[in-house]
């Protein structure tokens, strides 16, 4: 990466919607996708005189969450009224936390596995349990005045995750977000999809450089809007460099303008301006009287800990601990969650070498998920018939360079190893056979012995060729070693 | 604390209410007859109290995760000042 005159600094509050059945507050259903306006109650819609009441299951999603991502969780929690006015909101106010939030003080540790970028730990300033707004639709190509709300999202549990400044680029944020998806799905508190709003991104930006050997610090901008991993990546690239310019242009510090808020347009690679929020005091929080504060005890946490499955960061340990896989395997498998994990401790339990066992996931199981888009629960080689073949081509009784022959055998027949071995007509080939091979081979091409004697090592490979002509099963490493040593002797 | 004209104002704007010359002028001095007798209570020596946090002393009240029955969308949408039959119809909100 060039050197800039600049260090981006990047804080992230990430909204996650919790796999609950139903909402925060009141029993209507969080299913995505119905029709407009048939989830939704007296409570959610915000009719005078109802009683809002904590889901359970809710607060224990944020418990394990928070403590996944090593938070504190305060032995006493409440909820607050943000009131804003604004037509998806139909109380006037969201039910979220102000002052005493679940949980605070936790980290997110993420590392590249190219070494793109220093292992650090990003600090998390606080997670807190909120309800979810409804949806405006306004359809400007129908040309009509009026906006469309649905209110169905109203009230949907929302877990807002805000980080500290911690990230120094837009692969950092990247990473922490591709972190945190996967320690969420591998606790399975959320679905995280995106294009359905289940995990949603803001971004503050700011640049920190250094003015005549003094350190000052760019306006801070919230980035809203964006849509996958990659729009986050793009949109704090863009920002980083639109604020150089305008650092350039106008000079202007922190605290010199109000924060601004910029929307992403993805199609256009480009932020823009939006109408700037009003002050977080206008917000007017205050105890909500409508619901009971929340109580943990230290044995509640403890408990939730020790029941919590086991986290991409410690699978990855293990990976490497006890079956000596690199940081880059152990990275790609932990990637795909935790059933190709199984699929492969499976494997690599029964056939013995977990290194080999980790190239045939990676490679061609992975390959072959990603080509037919499908699942590993639905891949037609199991597990033990993965060990099968390793075992095979360990002990010999596959040639290495066959293997991927007899792979896809046993994919087409649905059969293990031995079998499409022997369909395939696949024998070892005993060494004295394999020597006998190379001797005639030897005997029969005077003209590359001879090379072979003068220094042109590589003139052997014609011989290689024939060997696998006269008998596919040979092992060309081998074929070549016992040619060069006949080559040389005769 | 008192109240003034500019804080009925800025109350005003964020609550969204469109209030005449005469009602700011009633607002103002009603709000600071309201505030000015919730102030009575800064009187009261609270050295040592603790900080409360909610008005009852209840907690950990919670309800099971179990889905039941919503409105039917045309009762929802019924009170509504205006709605088509999908959803409630608000002037144009235009971008976030
Ligand atoms: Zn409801």
């Amino acid at each position: 990466m060039p050197e800039q005159p600049y260090t981006t600094v990047i804080g992230l509050e990430v909204h996650v919607q919790l796999a609950t059945q139903s909402k925060l507050f009141c029993r209507c259903s969080t299913q995505f996708g119905a029709e407009p306006n048939t989830q939704t109650c007296p409570v959610c819609t915000g009719l005078p005189g109802t009683l809002p009441v904590m889901n359970a299951h809710a607060f224990e999603l944020s418990l394990q969450t928070a403590i996944a991502l090593n938070c504190d969780i305060p032995g006493f929690t409440k909820w607050d009224r943000k009131q804003y006015y604004y037509p998806d909101l139909p109380k006037g106010y969201q039910i979220s936390q102000f002052d005493l939030p679940m949980s605070d003080d936790g980290y997110l540790e993420i590392a590249d596995p190219k070494d793109r970028f220093e292992p650090k730990r990003v600090r998390i300033l606080r997670a807190h349990l909120e309800e979810d707004a409804g949806k405006s639709v306004h359809d400007e190509a129908a040309g009509k005045a009026d906006s469309e709300i649905d209110l169905n999202r109203t009230g949907t549990p929302l877990l807002e995750i805000v980080s500290e400044p911690d990230m120094r680029s837009s692969l950092e944020a990247r990473a922490f977000l591709q972190e945190l998806k996967l320690l969420l799905t591998y606790i399975g508190v959320s679905d995280c999809n995106m294009q359905e709003g289940s995990l949603r991104v803001d971004a503050n930006v700011n640049l920190h450089l250094e003015k005549d050997s003094e350190k000052v610090a760019t306006p801070i901008v919230e980035i809203k809007n964006m849509n996958s991993f990659r729009a986050v990546e793009r949109a704090i690239d863009y920002e980083a460099k639109r604020q150089y310019d305008e650092w350039q242009e106008t000079g202007r510090r922190l605290g010199e303008s109000p924060k601004q808020t910029r929307g992403w347009d993805d199609a256009a690679g480009v932020t823009r301006g939006q109408r700037s929020k009003e002050e977080s005091s206008d917000y007017r929080y205050f105890p909500d009287p409508d619901l009971m504060p929340v109580t943990t005890t230290a044995e509640q946490v403890e408990a939730v800990r020790a029941a919590l499955p086991e986290l991409p960061a410690g699978l990855r340990q293990r990976l490497g601990d006890d079956y000596s896989l690199g940081h880059y395997d152990a990275d790609v498998l932990v990637n795909q969650g935790r059933p190709v994990v199984d699929y492969y401790l499976t494997a690599a339990d029964a056939s013995g070498d977990p290194k080999l066992t980790c190239n045939w996931v990676t490679q061609e199981v992975l390959r072959e998920l990603k080509d037919k888009e499908i699942t590993i629960e639905q891949f037609g080689v199991s597990a033990e018939r993965l060990a099968g073949l390793v075992k095979g081509i360990d002990s010999g009784a596959i040639p290495g360079p066959r293997g991927r022959e007899v792979f896809t055998t046993m994919l087409a027949d649905d059969c293990d190893a031995q079998e499409a071995t022997s369909k395939l007509g696949i024998e070892q080939v005993d060494e004295s056979e394999l020597v006998a091979l190379c001797q005639k081979l030897v005997d029969a091409n005077p003209k590359i012995v001879a090379d072979v004697k003068a220094g042109k090592q590589q003139a052997v490979g014609a011989l290689i060729g024939q060997a696998k002509a006269q008998n596919p099963n040979v092992d060309p490493g081998r074929v070549r070693e016992i040619c060069l040593e006949l080559a040389q002797q005769s | 604390m008192a109240i003034t004209r500019e804080t009925v104002e800025k109350v005003a704007l964020l609550a969204r209410l469109k209030l005449s010359e005469t009602e700011l002028e009633k607002m103002t001095e009603q709000m600071g007859q309201i505030v000015g007798y919730v102030d009575q209570l800064s009187e009261v020596d609270t050295e040592g109290v603790e900080p409360m946090a909610h008005a009852v002393e209840v907690t950990n009240v919670f309800a099971e995760d179990v889905v039941a029955e919503s409105l039917p969308r045309e009762q929802a949408l019924s009170n509504a000042p205006s709605s088509n039959e999908r959803g409630y119809l608000v002037p144009a909100v235009l971008g976030d």
